[in-house]
């Protein structure tokens, strides 16, 4: 696989990539699979129209990870993509997603990835994804993932959702359906600055007793940047959900943040938390008088909070 | 040396009347020693920490370290000169960490191991809180303990103290007074001021300064300066169970 700088760079920012990685994986590069791997309990098949990915993981498999990360450097690229995850009872598994969008030139460049996943029985997953953007065109970088995620009775989720950087406009709609005893923990890191816009919606509806979800959104607004988050967690039975969203708001930015929580058992117990407001003045001078500057002891509290 | 000559700090109140908090102060900590600074409340106490560590700015005087102007330096400046600064109230964050606080507070990377020297000098186990985060679920006393250590990881020339005893329970308080003892003893060529009004903290003093209205009333030595104060808003006890 031939990747120029600007590529690896992505690869890096979005999955920790510095060479090609053990286990299964799909590159997929400005619009076409590059370079695929699988293996003995993880099957990557092109979906017959062309349209994405199919991956299907064994039953059982333990300790394997799948990386699928989405590189876009040529200006002007839109693509949808439709990426379906399988994954088979009782399996044990990390996926690595992502995409970078390098945009240099005047057009626009968008990425849709519409993930699916189903978990099945006793299944375990590790999702993580982040997005990136970088060049100096002024065509925009666009990014608008749709994930769906159909958990099976005791099976397990956390997915860690981040976009720190670069990404013009994105409108994130994660859904989640889930069965008895199954559990879903999320939590997503979002920055945005200059003019961007970010829009996050989600809804994870508890359908039978034991379920579990907790999503949580940490984000800061920078510059004259605009935020929503919109999460709504419902409950048809005994269950379990707390959603926070925990924004720190700089210069001009604006953030709208709408959690919501739809019971329809009463032994549905569900919270929500929501906080906005700017780095505290006595966090700053506390940071100051251990040496750093006004503008260090910000970006030390940025880091820390989205960390 | 840390010198104040002549300092005065005025605020505007809301009626547009000017209110001196300070007013024509002069004391001169020295080299290896342990100062505390007492007085009732509203004396002007915190004011007066807060003028030597930069966050607030005099009206009037000059503060001189080691012969240097330091008036008109900011915060930052003045911590790379060599003033730490212990809070009364613990600033709290979201996911900056125990660890992350020490790190900045040392200047440089320094090992699980170096941070742990700080936390147990403290009285923390480092394994139990290096890597939490230093935000509301520390208890008051583990806050101002990490605070303590944060300032000792910065190995300032001058460190002050702002009421350390302020806002824990008292079988933390017994803890603090234990390592302010510690801190006592390994002054070495740094300098200490503490600004408190307990008895207990004062009994650990080299100088005594008491602060009233706004000015030094009474400094010397703690042999001539704590008999005065028995009894006193200045001196405060403890519960007498506790001793």
């Amino acid at each position: 696989m031939a990747l120029n700088d600007i590529q690896k760079k992505i690869l890096a920012e979005v999955a920790d990539l510095h060479k090609v990685p053990m286990g299964a994986y799909n590159f997929r590069i400005n619009g076409a699979t590059e370079s695929r791997n699988t293996t003995a309990n993880i099957d990557i098949r092109s979906k017959a129209d062309g349209s994405g990915i199919d991956i299907h993981i064994m039953p059982g498999t333990k300790n394997e990870s799948v990386h699928i990360p989405v590189v876009l450097s040529k200006s002007g690229l839109k693509e949808t993509v439709y990426n379906d995850f399988y994954v088979g009872e009782g399996a044990d598994v990390t996926i690595v997603a992502g995409c970078g969008i390098d945009n240099c030139g005047n057009q626009d460049s968008q990425h849709d990835g519409i993930h699916r996943f189903f978990v099945e029985r006793g299944a375990k997953v590790r999702y993580v994804e982040k997005h990136y953007g970088s060049g100096d065109g002024s065509g925009k970088r666009i990014l608008n993932p749709v994930t769906e995620v159909y958990m099976d009775e005791d099976s397990h989720m956390e997915m860690e959702m981040a976009q720190i950087k670069g990404v013009d406009s994105t409108v994130r709609s994660t859904i989640a359906e889930m069965k008895k005893g199954s559990s879903l923990i999320v939590r997503e890191r979002l920055m945005t600055h200059g003019v961007q816009n970010a829009v996050s919606t989600y809804k994870v509806s508890l359908l039978e007793e034991g379920a579990t979800a907790d999503v949580v959104s940490r984000s800061v607004a920078r510059d004259s940047s605009t935020q929503k988050f919109d999460a709504c967690i419902a409950g048809f039975a005994p269950c379990k959900g707390h959603t926070e969203c925990d924004s720190i708001i700089m210069d001009n930015g604006t953030i709208l943040a709408v959690p919501s929580l739809e019971a329809r058992h009463v032994d549905a117990a569900l919270v929500h938390e929501a906080a906005i407001g700017k780095i505290a003045g006595e966090q700053l001078i506390k940071l100051m008088t251990l040496g750093l500057t006004e503008h260090e002891a910000e970006e030390e509290i940025i880091n820390g909070f989205l960390a | 040396m840390l010198e104040l000559k002549n300092i005065s700090f005025s605020v505007k109140s809301e009626d547009g009347k000017t209110k001196d908090i300070i007013r024509n102060l002069n004391l001169t900590v020295k080299d290896r020693t342990f100062t505390v600074i007492t007085g009732p409340n509203g004396s002007g106490k915190t004011t007066l920490a807060k003028l030597i560590a930069g966050i607030e700015k005099p009206t009037g005087g000059k503060i001189l370290l080691d012969g240097q102007d330091i008036t008109d330096m900011d915060i930052t400046d003045r911590a790379k000169a060599g003033i730490g600064f212990a809070f009364q109230a613990p600033v709290r964050f979201k996911g900056i960490t125990v660890y992350d606080l020490l790190r900045i507070a040392s200047g440089k990377k320094i090992t699980p191991s170096a941070a742990c020297e700080y936390l147990s000098e403290v009285g923390l186990c480092a394994r139990d809180y290096i890597s939490r985060e230093a935000n509301a679920s520390l208890s008051g006393g583990e806050i101002k303990r990490i605070e303590i250590a944060t300032v000792l990881a910065r190995q300032s020339r001058l460190s002050v103290f702002d009421e350390p005893e302020a806002g824990i329970d008292l079988w933390s308080f017994q803890n603090l007074i234990r390592v302010f003892r510690s801190m006592r003893e390994k002054i070495n060529d740094s300098s200490m001021i503490i600004i408190s009004h307990q008895e207990r903290i004062l009994e650990i003093a080299d100088e005594i300064a008491v602060l009233a209205d706004g000015t030094i009333e009474k400094y010397g030595k703690k042999e001539d300066i704590f008999p005065t104060l028995i009894g006193t808003e200045a001196a405060q006890e403890t519960c007498t169970r506790l001793r």
